[in-house]
């Protein structure tokens, strides 16, 4: 049977973004299963699991230790098994360059992230709406660029 | 006393579907477990009966209605993106509404409540993504696309590409640019 819910996987450092994330998600009304890891290096592991089930959206924080948001981006976007997925970049940074960089380098959307709850949860609402679209509609994921 | 049976749901649930529908008298033949295609039509309170018949066994027909009338709004969408040759000069809600069979009402809630989207944003989106797909496979200008998709102007065009992507048709344009650049230099 086809899985009719939204998997989505965050990997962030910050405690208090984690919750406020995974508080966001239960408020919405679409179906959604997420997970959360503390860092890249947590979270490559778990993807690099030959059996894991792999996330429809995976949101990426880019400042993180040991490895970056940019470099899970890096190692994701070389690995075809990943091709699938979507790629939230998820980040206090609002820069340009920041920006352009993550989507020249394969991210699909670029969140900056808000102060407001009830913005936050419209904007999560508006990714997971989004890429629904693409992934019933036949959109070309190429072309998939998003900017909140 | 104490027996131990093995069974076959297959077998059970085939039969069972078999001997209703004989009883019913409608034709049929069975597809693949699960689809059963229907030889003639079949009125409505037959397959009514049918229906609670199944359920008795616990069986029960999937509800894809909806499903299948938003594949249906979605191609006509499509459709109606694509074919700019022959200007469809009347309101989308009409053109849906006509070719379709069911008032804008209906169509726009299944709409919504199968697609999480609204009929509007969907039209919008398919315009945007043709748009996308126009500037970075052929050489028109986005004078000429916002032409082509019937915008009002290329500001307009513009617009609504910021409103939905979050960027503007120029940044969109470098950044699938510097894609490409990145791609062939590994290649």
């Amino acid at each position: 049977m086809r899985e009719n819910y939204t998997y989505v996987v965050l990997a962030d450092d910050d405690e208090d973004d984690r919750l406020f994330f995974t508080e966001a998600f239960d408020e919405l009304k679409m179906k959604t299963k997420v997970d959360i890891y503390k860092d890249g290096v947590d979270l490559m592991n778990a993807l690099n699991q030959s059996e894991s089930t792999l996330p429809n959206i995976l949101f990426l924080d880019l400042n993180m230790p040991m490895k970056s948001g940019l470099e899970c981006l890096t190692e994701i976007k070389s690995n075809p098994r990943f091709k699938d997925i979507a790629i939230a970049i998820y980040s206090t940074s609002a820069s340009e360059e920041d920006i352009e960089d993550t989507f020249v380098s394969g991210a699909n959307i670029y969140i900056k992230k808000p102060n407001d709850f009830k913005v936050l949860k419209k904007i999560l609402s508006d990714v997971v709406t989004m890429n629904w679209q693409y992934h019933t509609s036949g959109l070309n994921k190429d072309n998939f660029l998003l900017r909140l | 006393m104490k027996i131990f049976i093995k069974f076959d749901f297959t077998q059970i649930c085939t039969r069972v579907i078999d001997e209703k529908l004989e009883e019913l008298g409608i034709k049929y033949r069975m597809l693949n477990f699960g689809e059963i295609e229907f030889l003639e039509d079949v009125p409505s309170d037959k397959l009514k009966a049918f229906d609670l018949i199944l359920r008795e066994y616990g069986i029960e027909k999937i509800e894809n209605q909806k499903v299948i009338l938003v594949q249906k709004i979605k191609d006509t969408i499509i459709e109606m993106v694509l074919n700019t040759d022959d200007t469809v000069n009347v309101k989308s809600s009409v053109y849906l509404s006509e070719k379709l069979g069911h008032s804008y009402g209906y169509l726009s809630n299944v709409f919504s409540e199968v697609t999480y989207t609204s009929i509007e944003n969907f039209i919008i989106l398919q315009r945007i993504e043709h748009a996308k797909s126009l500037m970075i496979n052929t050489d028109l200008s986005l004078t000429e696309i916002a032409f082509r998709l019937q915008y009002s102007s290329v500001a307009h065009l513009s617009t609504q590409f910021k409103n939905t992507t979050g960027i503007t048709p120029t940044t969109f344009q470098r950044i699938i640019a510097k894609r490409r650049a990145l791609s062939d230099n590994k290649n």
